[in-house]
């Protein structure tokens, strides 16, 4: 397939881009969830 | 604990039993979007190779431009989102609409980070250069640049109400480019191809070509509105944080109080 370089890079640029963005989204949500959790359980204990 | 703060310790538990629903049964649904999600992006790739026509002019390489114009559209309209967001919180003082407009103006980033990428790889074989400097281009990296610096905007104020107004003002502002970069190659001869979807007389694409292409699209509309989804979470989560960490200190210093008065 002629270009075939072209296209691979370009549709593996984008994937990643979507992959590791949603990852970091997933990640800091599930980080402020935990510190949700922690801060309410101190709260409760008051 | 007097009255006071049981009604804060019923609006934090409020807040628990709302936050326990969407961590038990909304997160079933909104895994299920994911998977959904998946699976449509899935089969977009599927009909992108092995569905689609071959271009006869491009050849091949012209199987980029499924990735990116449906990744720009959905970046101009996670931006005319945001556009809304920035005007509501000026109108209302409601915070819900600075969550929204920041949650849109990141996943519009994202987008266009991705148009900003596959653009070049797609004109080094057809153009032969990487880069010009056209008006589409041009417009296109401002927009790039505008958003990122919204971004940066909200890292150095620290105070919500006047971090929500400063970006809220400067949300507008960025967003003008929007129109500029879409309309672009409609009002100015560019190198960039003209528009062959709402493009006038003499433009169109396959009916194949065009049914592949809104495949993608909603593919990518979906993933926009999951991120867009979980950045807006993260945004009130960060809120319910500092009101729950405000009312520890606040307790912390009248113990503190009472034992020196003791």
């Amino acid at each position: 397939m002629r270009n075939f370089w072209s296209i691979l890079a370009a549709y593996l640029a984008a994937w990643a881009i979507f992959f590791v963005y949603s990852a970091t989204v997933g990640r800091r949500l599930a980080r402020l969830e935990d510190e949700f959790r922690r801060l309410r359980e101190r709260v409760s204990k008051d | 604990m007097g009255p006071a703060g049981d009604g804060q310790r019923q609006q934090i538990d409020g807040t628990v039993q709302e936050m326990e629903m969407t961590t038990k049964s909304k997160q079933r649904v909104w895994g299920l979007a994911w998977v959904a999600t998946a699976i449509l992006l899935a089969l977009a790739g599927y009909a992108i190779f092995f569905v689609a026509p071959r271009e006869l002019t491009m050849g091949n390489i012209q199987r980029i431009f499924y990735v990116h114009v449906a990744t720009a559209w959905c970046g101009f309209i996670a931006f005319f989102i945001s556009f809304f967001g920035c005007i509501g919180y000026l109108a209302s003082r409601q915070m819900e609409w600075d969550w929204l407009a920041v949650a849109t103006a990141e996943v519009g980033l994202m987008f266009t980070t991705v148009v900003l990428i596959t653009g070049p790889v797609w004109a080094k074989p057809v153009w032969g250069v990487w880069w010009v400097w056209d008006a589409r281009l041009t417009t296109a990296f401002i927009l790039e640049m505008l958003y990122i610096a919204y971004l940066l905007l909200r890292k150095m104020v620290t105070e919500p109400g006047r971090r929500a107004m400063i970006s809220a003002v400067f949300g507008i502002f960025a967003f003008l480019d929007v129109p500029l970069c879409y309309f672009s190659i409609r009002w100015w001869r560019t190198l960039h191809p003209a528009p062959v979807i709402g493009g006038g007389p003499g433009s169109g694409i396959n009916p194949v070509m065009w049914h592949v292409f809104l495949f993608g699209l909603a593919g990518f509309l979906a993933l926009t509105v999951i991120l867009v989804r979980d950045r807006y979470r993260m945004e009130a989560l960060r809120q319910k944080i500092s009101e729950l960490a405000a009312d520890l200190e606040e307790r912390e210093e009248s113990l503190e109080s009472k034992e020196v008065t003791r």
